[in-house]
């Protein structure tokens, strides 16, 4: 077979223990950046029910994994991203995208946001809400995808094309995050299981 | 209307595989299922965009970014490339972030204990955007080799990490760049996760003498080459190729 003359994509390699440094150095100790980012998914002006999310990387030995950094890609309230592509506007300083790192003692991540609205599918379909999720650490080669979505949004995940494509049935719940609060906030719980029990589902994009 | 497009597929063989027991923290960090392909709908075709009120004038020049009494220690090195796609088009405006130890091997993080000194005027991260033809440059200090937890006596090659965006979610790539003629390179675990020699070639920074800058600094090559797209077609309209 004659092969095309295209290039071929930069292999990856592990972000390692240290990925604070490049791309949160205040996690690391120290100040260099006037400003970081990803701190602030929505911004000030998002419509739509602001809401937490919170859980733990935990590996294959049940532990929590303590140098893991999350992103998060969502759209707003109203269904678009921000971006050319995205299906609409956004509001002024809405990014939907978010970085997070875990804490170093526990293990725990979190960040807040505004409840993601439905965004459409291929060919008609309507995907239920939902956010995109990336994460690297020490150990991990490729960095795993994986997508959140919301307990109290049983109907939309009934119907959702992504969650239906997932032919093990008994893997779904895995994506889904668990609606708790606390103090009148709303809180989704949503733990990563990369190995073993109740391993959670990543996509291959 | 600009119609969303595709990317095309990840080749699984142009990456390290989960689980490479030579890299032990691989082994409990691992997926043990095969992941699910999904087709690419607006959620993964569309990602964030940066731009220059995001960083400083400074961030892309680690040897002044951080200097508080004086210059960093170490070799001055230029590392400049252009980030394209795998049609060869160049990827403009994308953040690239690198992040690296210092010239003896040490990074300023919390978690690291390697006995060689913390440099006072070395951060050791640096991040800037591509121009419109993709290309990106940083001005540095070469990092040293250090000892890891591995096997008892694993060293990692001198190397900077890569984090990479593209336009969309599903381009997004974090890697090492590695610097030609290290004797390390080929005896490291980490690199020896990926499995193809032609892979590993591809993350050899090429000493590039033209790009140098006499008396001062010297230079290094590395391209970077993300997922490419199709140009419209999208939902199976066959518009465009």
């Amino acid at each position: 077979m004659t092969r095309l003359p295209y290039l071929k994509e930069t292999p990856s390699q592990t972000a390692g223990p240290y990925v604070h440094i490049g791309l949160a150095p205040g996690a690391a100790g120290f100040d260099i950046y006037e400003r970081e980012l990803g701190h602030d998914i929505a911004g000030p002006h998002a419509a739509g029910q602001r809401i937490r999310v919170e859980g733990l990387v935990i590996d294959g030995t049940g532990s929590p994994i303590k140098d893991v950094m999350l992103e998060a890609w969502q759209a707003n309230a109203a269904g678009h991203y921000a971006h050319a592509q995205g299906g609409g506007p956004v509001e002024d300083g809405f990014r939907g995208w978010g970085r997070v790192i875990t804490d170093f003692a526990t293990g725990e991540w979190g960040f807040d946001t505004v409840k993601p609205g439905p965004v459409p599918g291929r060919n008609g379909t309507v995907q239920a809400p939902h956010i995109s999720l990336w994460l690297v650490a020490r150990g991990i080669n490729l960095g795993l995808h994986t997508r959140l979505y919301f307990e109290d949004e049983a109907d939309a995940n009934a119907a959702d094309p992504v969650l239906n494509g997932i032919e093990w049935a008994a893997r779904r719940p895995t994506l889904i995050a668990r609606r708790t609060g606390h103090d009148g906030h709303v809180i989704y719980r949503f733990d990563i299981r990369i190995q073993g029990e109740g391993e959670t589902v990543f996509f291959e994009i | 209307m600009n119609t969303p497009a595709e990317y095309y597929q990840r080749d699984p063989d142009r990456h390290p595989p989960a689980l490479t027991p030579g890299y032990k923290t691989s082994v409990a960090r691992s997926p043990r299922l095969a992941p699910i392909s999904l087709e690419q709908s607006v959620s993964e075709i569309t990602g964030p965009t940066f731009g220059h009120a995001d960083i400083g004038p400074l961030d892309h020049d680690l040897i002044r970014n951080y200097a508080k009494t004086g210059d960093p220690i170490g070799e001055r090195i230029i590392v400049h490339g252009r980030v394209l796609d795998e049609n060869a088009r160049p990827v403009p405006n994308t953040l690239v972030e690198i992040w690296q130890a210092n010239a003896g091997g040490r990074y300023r993080h919390v978690n690291d204990r390697y006995l060689a000194p913390i440099d006072p005027n070395f951060g050791g991260c640096g991040r800037t955007l591509t121009d419109a033809d993709g290309y990106y440059f940083f001005r540095t200090v070469k990092p040293g080799a250090y000892p890891w937890r591995n096997r008892i006596n694993n060293w990692r090659p001198a190397h900077i990490h890569v984090s990479v965006f593209g336009a969309s979610f599903s381009q997004r790539l974090i890697t090492q760049l590695y610097f030609e003629g290290d004797p390390l390179i080929p005896l490291c675990p980490i690199v020896q996760t990926i499995p193809d020699p032609t892979a590993v070639e591809a993350l050899i920074a090429r000493l590039d003498l033209n790009a140098s800058v006499p008396l001062d600094s010297i230079a290094y090559r590395f391209d970077i080459v993300l997922r490419g797209r199709r140009s419209t077609l999208f939902e199976n309209r066959l518009e465009g190729n």
